[in-house]
């Protein structure tokens, strides 16, 4: 299968290592990836800060740059993006006035996965260990973001994959489905209701006593991560597509101190 | 009927009342985030109602299907507004009702005042109602001479405590009981001195006190929960029995009501009071259903109105994408999983309607240019909790990011120089709009090790970015973006595990 990668404004510049390692695993299942050179950003800031007319040609953007490769399906590591190419662009393009860019969006939406959504749904992935060779000795928790959650309904998914992964050690994360207070602009306009979501999710992932916390948005990982760093926590992030990427040969480096897991496999 | 012809395309008269915050949001969640005390009970109790609500909803196998049902309903409502308040005005008034018909907040005050004083007394007691609230009745009354005594327990609370409701359902939700007993003590005439803080000496202590004020009004306020167009008939839902005293024991009853809360029929009551008592106290039924229709001989009050209050519904009924916020039956549910309003309960909202909800409807009600209330769609992280929640599928989140929208239209041009914000986000459209620009901003990168100290965080941004850096650090970004790494050094592995398709 040709699969186009999308992979996000904020994993491109940000955290390559998590785009890198979702070609590495579409690559090892044998499938075909491009990168669409085009892409840039899904325009979900300035949709979410109210910035319609700054958004339109980034929409636009994003439109064009994945009509422009022939593929059968595309991904992004990113479940807040994936939501916002699928539910916020055609929205935009209709508040614009422009129902050509809403029938051309609504066509990418639907060629649009999420990596979870992809593997599992569509590629038939349930057991990571297996199928990709996954393995990653180490005590992790799990933060299901917010759009992955709500906007795509990828329930378990994720987890599921992730606890699939050999050595693993998976600790529930209490209160797990509770925002971490990233929100985009969220974290500037209001940033002390945003600081005082970010303390609680915190708290509860060092409850936890995993190395490490995982989960499917750059955005809110940077956010916990950022927090956990600030309060000198010895537990960090990591995409869960590191982790599914991880394997023996080759395994994930992982900075900052690293409990080992007991192995779940 | 008064010369208001709904429908008829005039500019819309947006709302007045308890709808404005005072201070920007961020700066009154600021000052809310610091009482400790207020947010340890929040969460006791947001938690608690949220835990009962999705054990009884579980329980339906048909929620979603209610869910639709109910939204369906509310939407074909708002589309048919004008009839069907003709229809339900042609009932209420057929079976001895008189409907007034209210503009804004001033209009409904005035109307009460006039009718309480045309009954020559200075005493009424009242059924918790949030119209009310919103006009800011009992502040209007009381200028006036006539005192207004709120029959619901924590509404009663909340007005002995001098104090503001929190939350529409659960108005006392940031005291503990013990700072109920002390309001009690401090407030409540006749009060037994050695009262304690066991929740049935309060109840029986609030009980006595109001069993006076019920046997001696000669008017009550309520408002209403339903108003069934096809029979003119009123609905009130309660917990505690004062609400259904008041509807029934005095001569005059006066009704103030929001004109979003039609239903089309009696039929159309089995699918809200399914939904309703388990969004909002998480109960399979409401213990308290009072329906009453017109005047009844010798039964019940003989002297019955009806205010239908407009105070900014037909502008918000005029917002194509925001409209949809009336649909709210004023549940609550969205305000007791929202992890903003858990942190800063409600007064931090400023309105009568708090959390989510009120995020968009206050507003939506006062129109979005009113200086404050432009800060409330911002007051939230977009996590969809409150969608998830909401009995009649409300996209909260939808309208919030809307209403952001209409914001920033409206300050276009407005300003003399743009802000940080604004030029922030012109700058990103343009990074954004081509993979050529952001390809030629990521040449950059290397530069942000710069930025970042030894252990390579950045602990300090400037400008509007400063709020990140106040309770987390930022790690240095990679010297290659994976558009480089892609066209300079990807070559695909070939595969380990080979799929069919």
């Amino acid at each position: 299968m040709k699969i186009a990668l999308f992979a996000t404004c904020i994993v491109d510049a940000m955290y390559p290592q998590t785009a890198r390692a979702t070609v590495k695993i579409l690559e090892r299942l044998g499938h075909e990836v491009v990168f669409p050179s085009g892409q840039a950003c899904c325009g979900q800031m300035h949709i979410n800060s109210g910035y319609m007319d700054e958004a339109l040609p980034v929409v636009t953007n994003h439109v064009e740059a994945f009509e422009a490769e022939a593929y059968d399906v595309a991904v992004a590591p990113s479940g807040s993006c994936v939501a916002s190419v699928k539910h916020q662009h055609p929205v935009l393009a209709e508040r614009c006035g422009d129902s050509a860019l809403k029938a051309r969006a609504e066509a990418v939406g639907a060629k649009t996965f999420e990596l979870s959504q992809l593997l599992v749904d569509v590629l038939g992935v349930t057991d990571a260990a297996e199928q990709l060779g996954s393995h990653f000795p180490h005590k992790i928790t799990y933060h299901p973001s917010c759009h992955g959650m709500r906007s795509l309904r990828l329930g378990d998914r994720q987890l599921d994959l992730l606890k699939s992964v050999g050595g693993i050690e998976v600790a529930d994360l209490p209160e797990a489905d509770q925002c971490c207070g990233f929100g985009g602009t969220f974290s500037m306009k209001n940033a002390d209701v945003s600081s005082a979501m970010l303390e609680d999710k915190t708290n509860n992932v060092k409850s936890t006593g995993a190395s490490l916390c995982s989960g499917g948005d750059a955005s809110c990982l940077m956010h916990i991560g950022g927090g956990l760093s600030r309060t000198k926590s010895a537990a960090t992030t990591l995409h869960f597509a590191e982790i599914l990427a991880s394997t023996l040969d080759e395994p994930v480096s992982v900075t900052g101190q690293v409990f080992v897991g007991k192995g779940g496999k | 009927m008064s010369n208001v012809f709904m429908g008829m395309p005039t500019l819309p008269v947006f709302g007045m009342g308890n709808l404005h915050i005072e201070e920007p949001f961020p700066a009154a969640a600021h000052r809310e985030l610091g009482n400790t005390q207020m947010r340890a009970n929040l969460r006791h109790a947001t938690h608690t109602i949220r835990d009962k609500r999705l054990k009884v909803v579980a329980e339906l196998p048909d929620w979603e299907e209610l869910r639709d049902a109910g939204s369906a309903t509310k939407n074909h409502v708002m589309a048919n507004l004008p009839a069907l308040l003709e229809e339900f005005e042609k009932n209420f008034t057929a079976r001895g009702g008189t409907i007034h018909w209210a503009r804004d907040a001033h209009e409904a005050n005035k109307i009460v005042a006039d009718l309480i004083r045309e009954q020559g007394t200075t005493e009424v007691v009242k059924v918790k109602s949030m119209a009310t609230q919103e006009i800011g009745l009992n502040e209007y009354l009381e200028e006036r001479g006539i005192s207004a005594f709120e029959t619901d327990l924590a509404e009663l609370i909340v007005q002995l405590g001098h104090d503001k409701p929190s939350h529409i359902l659960v108005p006392a939700i940031h005291k503990n009981r013990t700072e109920v007993r002390d309001i009690f003590l401090k407030e409540m005439p006749n009060v037994d001195p050695d009262l304690t803080d066991e929740p049935r000496k309060l109840a029986m202590a609030a009980r006595a006190h109001l069993r006076r004020k019920f046997l001696s009004a000669k008017v009550a306020v309520s408002g209403a929960n339903f108003a069934l167009a096809d029979s003119g008939t009123l609905a009130v839902v309660e917990s505690e029995g004062n609400g259904r005293m008041c509807l029934t024991l005095p001569e005059t009853l006066i009704t103030v009501m929001g004109i979003e809360k039609l239903l089309p029929g009696k039929e159309d009551l089995e699918v809200f009071m399914q939904l309703l008592p388990r969004s909002s106290t998480g109960e399979r039924m409401n213990p308290y259903t009072s329906l009453w229709t017109g005047v009844t001989e010798g039964d019940g009050p003989q002297n019955v109105h009806l205010i239908l209050l407009d105070n900014g519904r037909t502008a918000a009924l005029a917002d194509k994408y925001g409209r949809t916020a009336l649909n709210c039956i004023r549940c609550s549910a969205c305000m007791n999983v929202c992890p903003v309003y858990e942190r800063t309960g409600g007064h931090a909202y400023g309105s009568t309607y708090p959390g989510p909800i009120g995020a968009i409807l206050s507003p939506l009600l006062t129109g979005i240019k009113s200086e404050e209330n432009s800060s409330l769609p911002y007051a939230s992280s977009l996590c969809g909790a409150c969608y998830d929640a909401c009995p009649v599928k409300i996209n909260i989140p939808e309208i919030l990011v809307h209403l952001r929208g209409e914001d920033v239209d409206s300050k276009r041009g407005a300003k003399k120089l743009p802000s940080q914000m604004d030029l922030m986000m012109k700058g990103a459209s343009w990074a954004f709009s081509s993979g050529k620009h952001l390809a030629l901003l990521e040449k950059g990168l290397p530069l942000g090790k710069l930025a970042a100290g030894r252990d390579k965080k950045i602990k300090a941004l400037p400008g509007i970015a400063a709020g990140w850096t106040q309770s987390r650090d930022m790690l240095a970004p990679p010297t290659q973006s994976f558009r480089d790494w892609w066209k300079k050094d990807h070559t695909p592995v070939a595969p380990t595990h080979k799929q069919e398709n």
